[in-house]
């Protein structure tokens, strides 16, 4: 027999018994759909997270913090060490308990490094509200923005890093409530920044808005400035303030040259690391965001995938039924001299095609439930995250599951398969 | 004389062993001429069905030798035993063994399907072998609309459709009332006439053994030498 007639065959048998197959296909459907969908919504969020730190980020800039090797490890609490710096006090202190902070000598020892091109202090100003003329006081906190940074704008340009101006980005949703018509209208407008000093009043800084962001992960962040305005901010904070106190700062930006290669970089966060600094580059954050996922998604999918096991002793019990019904059939062929590796091929390609079946329908409903619930949600939940597809069926995971699912039910079509290869035909010819 | 087409030489099959052995065949000798028609007799259990099954290499002997156009089956290979069964061989069973949800062409073309004969040539002849049983018109049904005398057609056009040496027919006529059965008889007969081909029937129906050129009578798995025969 060739092996097309072994396929048409295979086939035509699948559909013998149409209710039954139908059933053992139906449990491989919600197997695949669930596979499909779990690995659609793993690529989704990922896709996302990867396209917005991507354009958050920099890739050039390692964020720094003071290495903590104290840190116990079940061991009782560590001991203080009062030559490290610690910020505390603040807004977290009690909470937090003393964080180990970078001291102006930290900023040099990091400038001083091979590799390092550029260091610059993070500096957290907590802000009180902003207001346009005539509007009310409305909370704002104030977000980060690096060179190079890359934010996606409804109206106006990028920010100035070199202007000694301040220079602030506004979110979308700022715009109406501070009397704007659209965001057009907001740019170019001077707006008010309050922030409470270290003396307990209130002052405020006066700034130009030259852009209103959309909403996004970054969008929310708040309001962003440029270094001239992080400055003035910085400095309007620490009015009052003893000026011989040391400034701490909870981490610092590197800058170093990217192109240098992953070993350069290596080298540069090793050489950090002894001199008492931890760092991370963009893509670590984000592996600390995908790694999550991954893990979420290995999870549903392990469920998915037991539920394609339960499926697959679905396809055996309903072979070893086949192989019962056509116990003469196959004798019969036997005896007009069909080789025993052609009934088996015959069996387990009915068990692939009852698998083909499933996945197919399943991966089918998955990529459907997807586009229906992913409309649902664009116009609800995720209305404020208009980057975010939840699920992204890439094409090569797709198929992946179509043929897994083949495989496992090929897999497990052997078992009735070689029950009928091995059938012997006269007595086959004798079952009644 | 011709050449035995099958000849048989102290042919031994036993089933199980040691204290539950069962001996089937006990040493048959037997020469099956090219051509003619052969009806192998005896009451159930006397071993003719094995006979049969060693004859159509359905099975293997235990011991003895069976040589097909001269060649010593025994060293054949399971692949050169298939592909023999498959070419020289026509089979027609008691039971009807058809597909009943297939259509009657698929049931007859089967032999040249496991053959990998192509679909064009397969159809072609399958109806050709349907015309010769004058059932072309049921070719497209579905085997299990079909009566059985019309079921026992489709069974002999599927057997003769690979164009064979011999057919090995188990009680052809088993299932069907006596008309039927010999217009099946009288078909499988003309096939032997007319075409040369060699039959080989099964049977405990003496009227369809006379009718045979021969007919040998097995009993506790021996031949029953032509004098006891007479006799009995």
């Amino acid at each position: 027999m060739k092996a097309l007639d072994v396929i048409k065959r295979a086939n035509a048998n699948a559909f013998r018994s149409k209710l039954r197959t139908t059933l053992t296909a139906l449990a491989i459907v919600i197997g695949a759909f669930a596979l499909t969908l779990t690995n659609a919504v793993g690529a989704g969020v990922n896709t996302f997270m990867a396209n917005t730190v991507a354009t958050i980020g920099v890739d050039n800039v390692l964020t720094v913090t003071p290495h903590d090797d104290s840190t116990p490890s079940g061991d009782g609490p560590a001991v203080f060490d009062a030559d490290r710096a610690t910020l505390s006090g603040g807004p977290m202190a009690g909470a937090m308990g003393p964080t180990l902070a970078l001291t102006a000598a930290d900023l040099d020892t990091i400038a001083a490094t091979p590799g390092v091109q550029n260091v610059s202090p993070m500096r957290m100003v907590a802000l009180d509200y902003v207001q346009a003329a005539g509007s009310q006081q409305y909370e704002i906190s104030l977000g980060m923005v690096l060179p190079g940074m890359h934010v996606e704008l409804a109206a106006g340009h990028d920010l100035d890093f070199d202007t000694d101006q301040p220079q602030v980005i506004l979110p979308k949703s700022y715009v109406a409530p501070l009397g704007f018509s659209d965001p057009a209208d907001a740019v170019g407008a001077v707006v008010d920044l309050g922030l409470t000093d270290a003396t307990g009043t209130i002052v405020t800084q006066q700034v130009t808005v030259v852009g209103i962001a959309e909403p996004g992960l970054l969008g929310n962040a708040g309001a962003m400035p440029n270094p001239a305005l992080t400055d003035a901010l910085f400095n309007l904070s620490r009015v009052g303030r003893d000026p011989g106190a040391p400034v701490l700062h909870m981490a610092a930006f590197v800058t170093y040259d990217p192109d240098a290669g992953p070993d350069a970089t290596a080298d540069l966060q090793a050489a950090l690391l002894a001199e008492g600094f931890d760092s991370m580059t963009v893509d670590d954050q984000l592996g600390m965001f995908t790694s999550v996922i991954d893990t979420v998604v290995f999870v549903l999918s392990a469920f998915a995938v037991i539920a394609l096991v339960a499926a697959s002793i679905g396809i055996i019990n309903t072979l070893f039924m086949a192989v019962q019904e056509r116990t003469r059939e196959v004798g019969l062929m036997k005896a007009m001299g069909l080789s025993s590796a052609k009934v088996f091929a015959l069996f387990s390609v009915e068990a692939t095609v009852i698998g083909l079946l499933g996945s197919a329908a399943g991966v089918l409903a998955a990529v459907v439930t997807g586009r229906i619930v992913s409309d649902a949600l664009a116009g609800g939940i995720l209305a404020d995250l208009p980057g975010l597809d939840l699920f992204v069926f890439e094409p090569l995971t797709v198929l992946g599951v179509v043929l897994g699912v083949m495989a496992v039910a090929f897999l497990a079509g052997t078992l009735p398969a070689l029950r009928a290869a091995k059938a012997d035909p006269i007595s086959s010819l004798r079952y009644e | 004389m011709s050449a035995p087409l099958i000849s048989v030489r102290d042919l031994h099959k036993t089933y199980g062993t040691g204290a539950n052995a069962f001996h089937a065949l006990r040493g048959v000798d037997l020469d099956i001429r090219e051509g003619e028609s052969l009806a192998i007799v005896g009451k159930s259990g006397s071993g003719k069905s094995t006979l049969m099954h060693l004859l159509a290499l359905l099975d293997r002997p235990t011991s003895g030798s069976i040589t097909l156009h001269g060649t010593e089956t025994s060293g054949l290979s399971e692949r050169q035993l298939n592909r023999t069964r498959n070419a020289e061989f026509g089979f027609v069973f008691q039971q009807f063994f058809l597909n009943a949800q297939n259509a009657v062409l698929d049931n007859v073309t089967m032999p040249l399907t496991i053959a990998g004969v192509p679909t064009r040539e397969r159809k072609a002849r399958g109806l050709a072998a349907l015309a010769q049983l004058g059932i072309e018109d049921k070719a497209g049904n579905k085997a299990n609309d079909l009566s059985g005398g019309q079921k026992q057609r489709v069974v002999i056009s599927r057997a003769l459709i690979n164009r064979p040496s011999v057919i090995f027919a188990d009680e052809p006529t088993g299932n069907l009332d006596s008309n039927t059965g010999s217009a099946v008889e009288e078909i499988l007969f003309d096939l032997n006439r007319t075409q040369g081909i060699t039959l080989v029937v099964v049977t405990h129906d003496l009227e369809l053994a006379a009718r045979c050129d021969r007919s040998v009578t097995i009993a506790d798995g021996l031949v029953v030498p032509a004098t006891e025969e007479v006799a009995a």
